[in-house]
Formats: C-alpha cells, sequence, structure tokens
C-alpha cells in the first residue's frame, strides 16, 4: 500500500479527482494550502502600499490518497496528465509506504481497507 | 423650524453615525486575523460609551457657554436644551446634539488604529469617558461654541474669534485624533511581532467606502442646512477623496510596479480628512489640489513614520494628523471669498489666514499631545489598569483573549 500525496495548481481539482476516479481510487481528500518552492514565494505589498515584501503565499492543493501497489504507476499517470501544464509551479507527487489501513466501522486492515 | 434642513439634517446625523462602524471594519481589515474582533469592538464601544458621556456632560462642556476655553455645567443631562424649536431655529435644538455625538462618538475610535493588537480593553473604556471629557469637548469649544448672553455679549471659542476656518472639524477631530495617537502609541510600545499583511483588504475597501459615504454627513452636514454650502462641500468632498486616491495609488505603482487596494483605500481617507476643514471654503479645483496634495503628502508621511520607533499601527497620526495638518493650512491657501462668505485664502491674497490656521493647527497639537498623555500616563499607573495587554494575550490574539470569539470559526471547530 502506498500514499501519494500530490501538490498541484488549485484549478485543475476538478481534472484530478475525475481522472482518479477514471483510474479505480475509490477515495481521497485534499486542501488548499499555500508554500513555496523553487519560485521562492511571492511578492506582495506592505505598508499602505509603499513597499513590498515576499511571502509564501503561493497557493497549491495538496491531494492525498492511498491506493495498493499494483495501481501506483497508474495513478501516477493520472495526476500527471490532469496537472501537467509545462509550466514552472505544475506541482509536485510524493510516494511514501503505508504500513497499514483500518477501516473504522468494519475493523477490515489492510488492502481490504483501502 | 425649517422641515427642509431638518430633514437632511437628520440623514446626514445617521451618516455620520455609520462612519465609526466604516472605520471599524477599515481598521479591522488591516490588523491580523486574530485581533479582528477586538479592533472592531474599539470603534463599536465608542458609540457606546461616548454617546452616553455626550448628553451627560460633554455637550454641556463643549457647547456650552462658559469661556473662550471650554463650556460649563449648564447643560448637564442636557437640562436647558429645548425639545421644541424656538423662533429662527433651523433645526430642533436635540438634532444639534445628535449630530454633533456622532462627531464626538468617531474622534477617540480613530485614535485606536495607533494602539492597536495590544492596547487593554477595559483600560480603553475608561480611556473614552477621560479623553472624549477632557480632550475632545474642550477643543470642540475653541473651535465650534457660538452663545450670546442675555445682555447681547457673544462668548465664542478662541479659535473662532481668532477666525480659524475649521468647517467640519479638521483640528476638533482629525489632528487632534491624530496627536493623540502619536501619544497613545509610544506610551503603549511596539508591538511584539507586528504582521506586514492585512488580514482583510476587502473590509478595508469597503470600511473605506462606509466612510466616504459617512463624509457626506460629516462634511456637508457641517453647513447645518440644506443649502449652497451643503451642495459645495458635498461635492469638494468626494472630489478630494478621489484625487488623493488616484495620487496615493500612482505613486504606488511606481514605488513597487503594483497598485494595491489597502493603498487607494488609504488615500481616500486621506483625501477626505483633508478637505474636511476646507469643505466650506475651497471650491472644486481647490479640492482637487488638496487631494492631490493629500494623497503625495501623507503617502510619504507613512513611509517616514515607519522608520521611525513609534509603533502607530494603522498610520493614525500619517493619515489623520498629517493630513488634517495639510488640510488646515490648506484651507487657508485656497479659502475662496464667495463660498466662505467673508474670508478670503492666500491665493486671494491674504496671507493672514494662513498663519490663522498654524495657529489652530499647534494649539490643537499641544493641547491634545499633553493632556492625552497625562490621561494615559495616570491609567497606566493605576493597579489593575495599565495600557498593554500582557504578553501572553497579545500572543494568542485579543479575540479571545480580551472577547473569547473569533472572526471566523472553521466548520466543525464551533
Amino acid at each position: 500500500m502506498i500514499k501519494i500525496e500530490a501538490i498541484f495548481r488549485p484549478e485543475r481539482v476538478n481534472a484530478v479527482t475525475d481522472s482518479l476516479v477514471a483510474a479505480g481510487v475509490t477515495g481521497f481528500h485534499y486542501q488548499n494550502i499555500t508554500g513555496q518552492g523553487q519560485q521562492q514565494g511571492v511578492e506582495v505589498i506592505t505598508g499602505r502600499g509603499s513597499q513590498t515584501a515576499t511571502r509564501s503565499a503561493v497557493s497549491k492543493t495538496l491531494l492525498v490518497t492511498i491506493v495498493s501497489n499494483d495501481k501506483k504507476d497508474k495513478v501516477v499517470d493520472a495526476i500527471i496528465s490532469s496537472t501537467r501544464t509545462g509550466g514552472i509551479g505544475d506541482g509536485k507527487i510524493f510516494i511514501s509506504e503505508v504500513s497499514d489501513i483500518i477501516r473504522v466501522r468494519t475493523g477490515e486492515t489492510g488492502e481490504e481497507a483501502i | 423650524m425649517d422641515s427642509g434642513h431638518t430633514a437632511w439634517m437628520l440623514i446626514a446625523t445617521a451618516l455620520v453615525f455609520f462612519m465609526t462602524p466604516g472605520l471599524a471594519f477599515f481598521y479591522g481589515g488591516l490588523v491580523r486575523a486574530k485581533n479582528l474582533v477586538n479592533t472592531i469592538m474599539m470603534s463599536f464601544m465608542s458609540i457606546a460609551i461616548v454617546s452616553i458621556v455626550w448628553v451627560l456632560w460633554g455637550y454641556s462642556l463643549a457647547f456650552g457657554t462658559g469661556n473662550a476655553f471650554i463650556g460649563d455645567f449648564s447643560h448637564l443631562g442636557l437640562s436647558g436644551v429645548s425639545f421644541t424649536s424656538s423662533e429662527g431655529d433651523d433645526i430642533p435644538p436635540l438634532l444639534f446634539v445628535a449630530f454633533q455625538m456622532m462627531f464626538a462618538v468617531i474622534t477617540p475610535a480613530l485614535i485606536t488604529g495607533a494602539f492597536a493588537e495590544r492596547f487593554k480593553f477595559s483600560t480603553y473604556l475608561i480611556f473614552l469617558v477621560l479623553w472624549s471629557t477632557l480632550v475632545y469637548s474642550p477643543i470642540t469649544h475653541w473651535v465650534w461654541a457660538s452663545n450670546t448672553l442675555a445682555n447681547g455679549t457673544e462668548v465664542n471659542g478662541w479659535l473662532w474669534d481668532l477666525g480659524a476656518l475649521d468647517f467640519a472639524g479638521g483640528t476638533v477631530i482629525h489632528i487632534n485624533a491624530g496627536m493623540a495617537a502619536v501619544v497613545a502609541a509610544l506610551l503603549v510600545g511596539k508591538r511584539r511581532n507586528p504582521g506586514l499583511q492585512s488580514n482583510n483588504v476587502p473590509y478595508v475597501v469597503l470600511g473605506a467606502a462606509i466612510l466616504w459615504l459617512g463624509w457626506f454627513g460629516f462634511n456637508a452636514g457641517s453647513a447645518v442646512a440644506a443649502n449652497d454650502s451643503a451642495a459645495n462641500a458635498f461635492l469638494v468632498t468626494s472630489l478630494a477623496a478621489s484625487t488623493a486616491a488616484l495620487t496615493w495609488g500612482v505613486i504606488s505603482h511606481l514605488k513597487t510596479g503594483k497598485m494595491g487596494a489597502i493603498g487607494v483605500a488609504t488615500g481616500a481617507v486621506a483625501g477626505l480628512v483633508a478637505i474636511t476643514p476646507a469643505a466650506g471654503a475651497v471650491n472644486a479645483m481647490g479640492s482637487l489640489a488638496i487631494g492631490f496634495g493629500a494623497g503625495f503628502i501623507c503617502f510619504f508621511a507613512v513611509e517616514i513614520l515607519h522608520k521611525t520607533n513609534m509603533d502607530d499601527a494603522l498610520d493614525v497620526f500619517a493619515v489623520h494628523g498629517v493630513g488634517g495638518i495639510w488640510g488646515a493650512i490648506a484651507t487657508g491657501i485656497f479659502a475662496l471669498e464667495s463660498i466662505t462668505g467673508g474670508t478670503k485664502g492666500l491665493i486671494e491674497g491674504n496671507v493672514e489666514q494662513v498663519g490663522i490656521q498654524a495657529v489652530g493647527v499647534v494649539a490643537t497639537l499641544a493641547y491634545s499631545g499633553i493632556v492625552s498623555l497625562i490621561i494615559l500616563f495616570i491609567l497606566d499607573k493605576i493597579p489593575g489598569l495599565g495600557l498593554r495587554s500582557s504578553e501572553s494575550d497579545e500572543d494568542i490574539g485579543l479575540d479571545l483573549a480580551e472577547h473569547g470569539e473569533q472572526a471566523t470559526v472553521q466548520d466543525g471547530a464551533n
């Protein structure tokens, strides 16, 4: 079982969720976040319009989903195909191992609980 | 009693009332989210407290006969203020009390921007009573009080007698609040961790727009009649705000490459401040000059004051103090005899008027500075009061620490 965390442009969120459903993903969650990457933040106006400062205020969406190992490539492709524009700021995907999952309602564990 | 004048003044009074809630949003948008409720409450409580002070003794000290410097206690609890209008009154006496009450309410609320995000709320409530009594009422008396004794002797405020032009309260309200702001910011000290970004830009613009609307009542209402002077005041008020907003936006764009809404909204307020004393003295062309000067001067005042050690959190002195001083002097420059009904300004050759205006400015700065200092110094020393919130309250945010509320609560966390 692997956890896929994808950071992408907020306006791509509907395309991503559609492609995940099409790829057979049963569940996911996402939230809107701010931060900074290689762009090093954004310039904001301060001091009543007389100064500027750099702040990690780039808006992104962070989506998290857990899938079985065999679905990894399909899901990653689905995310990339629905988020890549080729421009700076397309985001990143992080993949990590998940040691266990428990479905609260039934007590099922492991892949059964995905 | 004239029904036309009365109808307009009832509306003007309501417009001036609405400026204080507008100010609450203007200031509220500028602070950090954790202090939004507290900042709004500071203005709102001024409505609740100063209104009561005003009818109990504030009006009497401001408009009672007294002497050239302060009124008296002849109208305590509005005694002697007639319910029925006398012959020759344009508006009912109680309407004048209400109109002036709204001015008394907004003035201390303006000061709160200086000590936003770190002032102890309980002390602030007492400060409202003392400051409006000891600072606002006397200065109002200097500028606007004019009473005739039974024997025909006129007893006027000394700035009225001097011939200072202050149509709607540039000295009484803005220079006064601006100077008190300096004293308050210095005494309460700098914020521990000032934020650079405002929590809600739309609130700032909404607040500025409400102030702008309310200012029509403030300035055009200061004609205390529905007449030519009111119409002129209405027009020049709006023009000065537009010019200052544009000037501020353009300078901001030249300097940073962007035109921010907060800058433009602040510019509009600076323009409104500057036109306040001049609204009954200048024409439309004069108001363009005053608005341009306000945008230009106040923009750089904000910049320079940010480099000092004083943490006037929401730039009260830069906008209201400096804008008010510019407005007072500019009134002496651009006043037209045809509009003031007798007094000429510098552009019509009356150099002396600029000097008279300067006397009003200096006297207000001095009196407001000294008496505000005494009030705040004493409040700071009283056990259990003190000016400054505790460090932990300031860090948590005054919304939760002082009011037990948050501006917005996420679903699920409520």
